[in-house]
């Protein structure tokens, strides 16, 4: 099934967007996972001998039994058997192979344990459980486990296995960059929506909470103290006080603001939370607490670019003490 | 009755709750899906958040690709001034075993656990391989409708079930949920559909949506006064196998039948059961382990073939299972939820209502 096929449609009216997530983690290997995968770079499969003398293949740090550590190695084929598999019409993004292909689990020849990758075959009549596969090579290999591009069928004799292996090889892999990327589609829900689509009309509308009568800007659909429903709309703003205030002197990637530039907290005249916004228009060093401040629009902005000084005189300490 | 005092204090469930589950809930955040089915748990017992010992949740962030959406849903519970509270990234099934053993210390009386689940906005296949091992699985992207696969044909390879029973299994589940449950998302008769992953058709496989559940548990005669018939938790366990699925007899659930005879489950007959089996293949699997015969009655709700809100669907077998002794229904039931791939963690509850 296709992934529009998978989506059904939202609601008219909802607001949407795309929303990448990256999360390229940079994970250290083990000696026994250094090895074997140093090892597929060099067409070497190399399982570990467990406590009870099984070869375990994809090998690992420890015992999975006793959690001993285990660090005996044994060269073990490159052929093997098929134990279960499951034929996939519509391969995903990043799977093995673009085209229709089986995942199989697969106990090489000289192993005790399964692997699991993809088989590549003509279709589902020509897998079973139990026929022989051999794996088939990326042309270009890293010490990954991808170095095996899939498996493929094989009618020939088993290579040989089981010598011991002592895991040296020149240029050890000692790590790898796990990449990955999800792909979402954010709304926003009911009261962030009412939010956005206010701050379109360069409008801020906060939500008041019918126990504790307190205004949240932004409002997040529920009061946090009493855990009800925010529903009464309020315009609040534009001005505002400045409750309190950083002065930020790193520059920050991909954001084009000369440091040193002041970051605060502003309470906009008739909330009770306050929101977070750039003042400018006025030297970093002569902003304070219960400085008055409106919002600046730039044209096309979806929110205030940043906030400046109205020029009214400063708020009193007792207006604003609670919103600190 | 008389139970056998296994622990050192009865706690049992109280009150549960669930919203309906739906393919997209898009216009609403997560806070304001699960914060009605938090009024509607503690209406049923007529406590105030307030009044709560403790509360845990538990959900995923990756589900919805939005950081710390746990600290979020939080505001829903109403949590200022700071409540005694905790999270699990796991299933609310997980969180609910959390808050039993804090009650079991003594530290809390009362307990709110809930769970929640926002599948819509995210490829929940493949968000679901980046719970794999990073270095030999996840860089594969194998998606979790083709790892149950593999665990389906090696229970066909086995002579264990074929194609049929497994299209029986779901059709079952779903017939179930039309009678037996408003809030599913898929009741009554679906087509089997196309292969998804050979062997398992779409009807072999959960719906994908959002949805969340709460539950309230409490102790001794707290339990008594919150609740007419409370379902009372006389044994809970929960084991892990190995995450190597090359290491698994993927034909049986050894840590499943492990949990069970630590929750005493094999003690007694149950007349009730409640399994959390996302994957028609894995009822198969979980029937064998837990020993139940054709005389129990299995997923009267449908089951997570008809409602998988992912990390919630756990803590709704317990509800569920719950709730029927609640309404005499069933005397003894044992509930199940799973996590990982292809049944790897699994955790199991017996509950009991006192006969008359």
């Amino acid at each position: 099934m296709s992934a529009a096929a998978e989506a059904a449609a939202s609601p008219p009216g909802v607001l949407r967007a795309p929303l990448v997530v990256e999360f390229p983690f940079t994970r250290s290997l083990g000696p026994v996972q250094s090895a074997f995968l140093t090892g597929l770079r060099e067409r070497v499969v190399l399982g570990v001998r467990t406590t009870a003398g099984q070869v375990m293949v994809p090998p690992v740090e420890y015992d999975p039994v006793t959690a001993e550590e285990i660090r005996e190695l044994v060269q073990v084929a490159t052929t093997g058997t098929v134990t279960t598999w499951a034929w996939n019409d519509h391969p995903r993004p990043n799977q093995p192979l673009d085209s229709p292909f089986a995942w199989a689990l697969v106990r090489l020849d000289g192993a005790d344990t399964a692997l699991l990758h993809a088989l590549d075959a003509p279709g589902p009549d020509a897998v079973r459980t139990g026929m022989r596969v051999r794996i088939r090579w990326a042309a270009q290999r890293t010490g990954a486990i991808t170095d095996i591009a899939c498996f493929e069928p094989h009618e020939g004799p088993a290579d040989p296995q089981g010598a011991p292996h002592d895991g040296a090889f020149a240029e050890p892999v000692t790590g790898i960059v796990a990449e990955a990327r999800l792909d979402y589609t954010y709304s926003p829900g009911r009261a962030q929506t009412a939010y956005i689509n206010a701050l379109s009309e360069r409008r801020t509308v906060g939500e008041r909470c019918p126990s504790c009568h307190k205004v949240y800007v932004p409002p997040r659909g529920a009061c946090p103290t009493c855990g009800v429903a925010t529903t009464d709309r309020v315009e609040v703003g534009p001005a505002g006080t400045v409750t309190t205030y950083c002065v930020v002197n790193i520059k920050a990637r991909n954001l084009d603001i000369e440091v040193p530039y002041v970051y605060a907290h502003i309470a906009l005249d008739g909330a009770d939370l306050a929101l977070h916004g750039r003042i400018g228009g006025i030297p970093y060093d002569q902003v304070r607490m219960g400085l008055r401040v409106e919002p600046v629009w730039t044209e096309g902005g979806r929110y205030p670019d940043h906030y400046r000084p109205t020029g009214e005189p400063d708020a009193d300490y007792d207006a604003y003490k609670e919103l600190i | 009755m008389a139970r056998t005092p296994r622990y050192a204090r009865e706690v049992a469930v109280v009150a549960f709750a669930q919203s309906d589950h739906r393919r997209r809930t898009d216009e609403l955040s997560e806070v304001e899906m699960v914060m009605p089915v938090l009024h509607q748990v503690l209406a049923r017992t007529g406590l105030k958040a307030g009044e709560i010992g403790f509360t845990c949740s538990g959900s995923s962030d990756y589900l919805a690709g939005r950081a710390f959406s746990f600290t979020m849903t939080l505001d829903g519970v109403g949590a200022w001034p700071p409540i005694s509270e905790s999270h699990v990234e796991m299933d609310g099934a997980w969180a609910l075993y959390e808050a039993w053993v804090k009650i079991q210390t003594g530290e809390a009386d009362t307990a709110l656990v809930y769970a929640y689940g926002k599948s819509s906005p995210g490829p929940v296949r493949d968000v679901l391989t980046r719970q794999l091992d990073p270095y030999y699985l996840a860089p594969l992207w194998p998606d979790s409708v083709a790892l149950a696969a593999l665990q389906a044909q090696a229970l066909i390879d086995a002579g264990e079930t074929d194609e049929p029973a497994l299209a029986a299994i779901g059709a079952r589940s779903r017939a179930s949920a039309r009678t037996g449950n408003p809030h599913a998302q898929l009741t009554g008769a679906v087509p089997q559909g196309d292969y998804q992953v050979r062997p398992l058709r779409t009807g072999d496989c959960p719906p994908i949506g959002d949805g969340a559940a709460a539950v309230v548990l409490a102790a001794g005669d707290t339990a008594r006064r919150l609740c007419e018939r409370p379902a009372w938790i006389t044994g809970i366990d929960h084991r892990i196998e190995a995450h190597a699925l090359g290491l698994r007899d993927l034909t049986d659930s050894p840590s499943t039948r492990i949990a069970a005879e630590h929750a005493g489950l094999f003690e007694a007959p149950v007349d009730t059961a409640e399994l959390h089996a996302p994957f028609s293949s894995q009822e198969v699997v979980l029937r064998k382990a837990l020993g139940l015969d054709e005389g129990v009655a299995v997923n009267r709700s449908g089951g997570a073939l008809a409602a998988n809100p992912v990390m919630a669907a756990g803590l709704i077998r317990i509800g569920e299972a719950a709730a029927r002794i609640h309404r005499r229904e069933s005397d003894r039931a044992v509930a199940h939820a799973t996590s990982g791939p292809c049944l790897q963690q699994n955790l199991v509850a017996v509950l009991e209502g006192d006969r008359a």
